[in-house]
């Protein structure tokens, strides 16, 4: 089984071998509400950590999807631009946003655990 | 610094509300539900919406209070029956918009309907008309509720009979609870409803009716898309102090008699652009796809040239599409005209469309 880390900007990351795959939160489309569009990056892009990787809207505002991790996008998901309520149905499984191949796998390592993330929205609700 | 709460703020807390700031208030964003699911309710059942932010400003005089005001409203307020409201604004001497709003004649005067950001401006703006013998309260002991949606008076005329017999515009005193309220038929959302001025001491009980009536709660956010739909301006977004009512689309909210013979703050400047046009106009727009053209998004030419700028934008979840207002310079305001909308650096298709974006449903 893949293992699943946190961002403090609410995405999260699951890696297979040297593929992650990343998603935003459940708790950050609560933040968010109905989500009405989404645009994600297409393959061969280039991404370093933190950088500004993609974009959902709700209909209250626009907020961007940053990549927790450096590497090469190879699939942005389509699924969720032609669908965006999608993302508030299943933000951590069907709704992801993109894979990478990743380069440093120790920027994978330092993110939060579960129960780390957790314990973070606790402390910061908004 | 904490905002002001209305009467309703504990009941709103229980209903799940999330709150944010709105011109000097808490008031809620959304529900429970999500703007979304507040939205649909309101156009297939009914939605009740706190709007006791806003001014319940009175007024009291014989004709001379009438003449006062028609110096800054455009309205035909000497024409005006007992019970019946127009909608209208606040002038500058530019013919600016200072305030938009509804006005309705009362037995003793007139009661006008004020945005809750501009409502101590508005109330300066109309006393330098006014005179000794004219009295005016804003009236803070007050709530206004209003509901909306198809099944709004049906539910309504079960508490208070009588109010189904209301035209669109018009309003009356009903009785309830040892209480007389005024009740008028009217909303912002291009459906059927009412607005209900209410004590806040009787509101809670209200509230409590609407809700075992399974009328949903509806915050700001679903009030904003679903006036959006309804072509309906947001004072301080889609006017302001600059644009005039020509400029704004809503030349049919000043009287005939009124453009005509003037006497009204800013009537030179505005006879002026009623015979020659104004240099840009608001429309309505249709990105397309699914790109949502923000407030201040560019709106463009085919051939890339700046034509103007959106002041309202959302997702229009009845249109199931993205929907916007904007100004856009006169010659490219026919519907269906192609124009581009800069979004995030990116230039996308849409199209100037006609208003509304959603039809009303108004019992004449």
């Amino acid at each position: 089984m893949s293992e699943k880390k946190f961002s403090k900007k609410h995405e999260w990351v699951s890696l297979e071998g040297d593929i992650a795959t990343v998603g935003i939160t459940k708790h950050a489309t609560e933040l968010l509400g109905d989500i009405v569009f989404a645009e994600v990056p297409d393959a061969g892009k280039s991404l370093d950590k933190e950088g500004q990787a993609a974009v959902v809207e709700s209909t209250k505002a626009a907020s961007d999807v940053y990549s927790p991790i450096s590497g090469e996008i190879t699939e942005g998901n389509k699924a969720i631009v032609d669908d965006p309520s999608s993302i508030n149905a299943d933000p951590e499984g069907a709704s992801w946003f993109f894979k990478l191949k990743i380069k440093n796998k120790g920027e994978f390592d330092s993110l939060m655990s579960k129960e780390e993330y957790e314990k973070f929205c606790k402390e910061n609700p908004n | 610094m904490e905002g002001q709460k209305t009467a309703l703020y504990n009941i709103h807390k229980n209903l799940g509300a999330k709150f944010v700031p709105f011109a000097g208030y808490e008031m809620p964003i959304q529900y429970k539900d999500g703007i979304v699911k507040e939205h649909i309710s309101t156009r297939t059942y009914a939605g009740f919406f706190d709007v006791s932010h806003m001014g319940q400003f009175f007024l009291e005089g014989d004709e001379t209070l009438t003449e006062a005001l028609e110096r800054i409203i455009p309205a035909d307020l000497k024409s005006l029956k007992i019970n019946h409201s127009k909608y209208s604004f606040l002038l500058n001497n530019d013919g600016g918009i200072i305030d938009d709003l509804i006005v309705t004649k009362t037995e003793k005067g007139f009661c006008i309907i004020l945005n809750a950001a501009c409502k101590e401006n508005d109330i300066k703006q109309i006393s330098k008309f006014l005179g000794k013998n004219h009295k005016h309260v804003l009236n803070n002991d007050l709530s206004l509720i209003a509901l909306q949606g198809p099944k709004s008076v049906e539910i309504l005329e079960k508490l208070i009979p009588g109010v189904s017999n209301l035209k669109f515009m018009t309003g009356n005193k009903f009785n309830y609870d040892n209480e007389k309220l005024y009740i008028t038929r009217s909303g912002y959302t291009g459906e059927d409803g009412f607005e209900i001025s209410i004590s806040n001491k009787k509101v809670e009980k209200l509230i409590n009716f609407l809700v075992l009536n399974e009328v949903k709660p509806i915050g700001l956010g679903a009030r904003d898309t679903l006036r959006l739909e309804a072509g309906l301006c947001l004072y301080g977004h889609d006017l302001n102090e600059k644009i005039n009512p020509v400029e704004a689309n809503l030349k049919w909210a000043i009287a005939k008699k009124r453009k005509d013979v003037g006497g009204f703050n800013g009537w030179d400047k505005i006879k002026d652009l009623l015979s020659k046009g104004s240099e840009k106009i608001r429309v309505g727009i249709k990105p397309e796809g699914k790109v949502i053209a923000r407030e201040n998004t560019k709106i463009f030419s085919r051939d890339d040239n700046e034509i103007g700028f959106v002041t309202s934008g959302t997702f229009g979840p009845s249109v199931n599409a993205p929907v916007a207002m904007g100004y856009v310079k006169s010659s490219f305001a026919k519907a269906g005209t192609s124009i581009k909308l800069e979004v995030r650096g990116k230039k996308y298709e849409g199209k100037v469309s006609e208003l509304p974006f959603y039809k009303k449903s108004y019992v004449k």
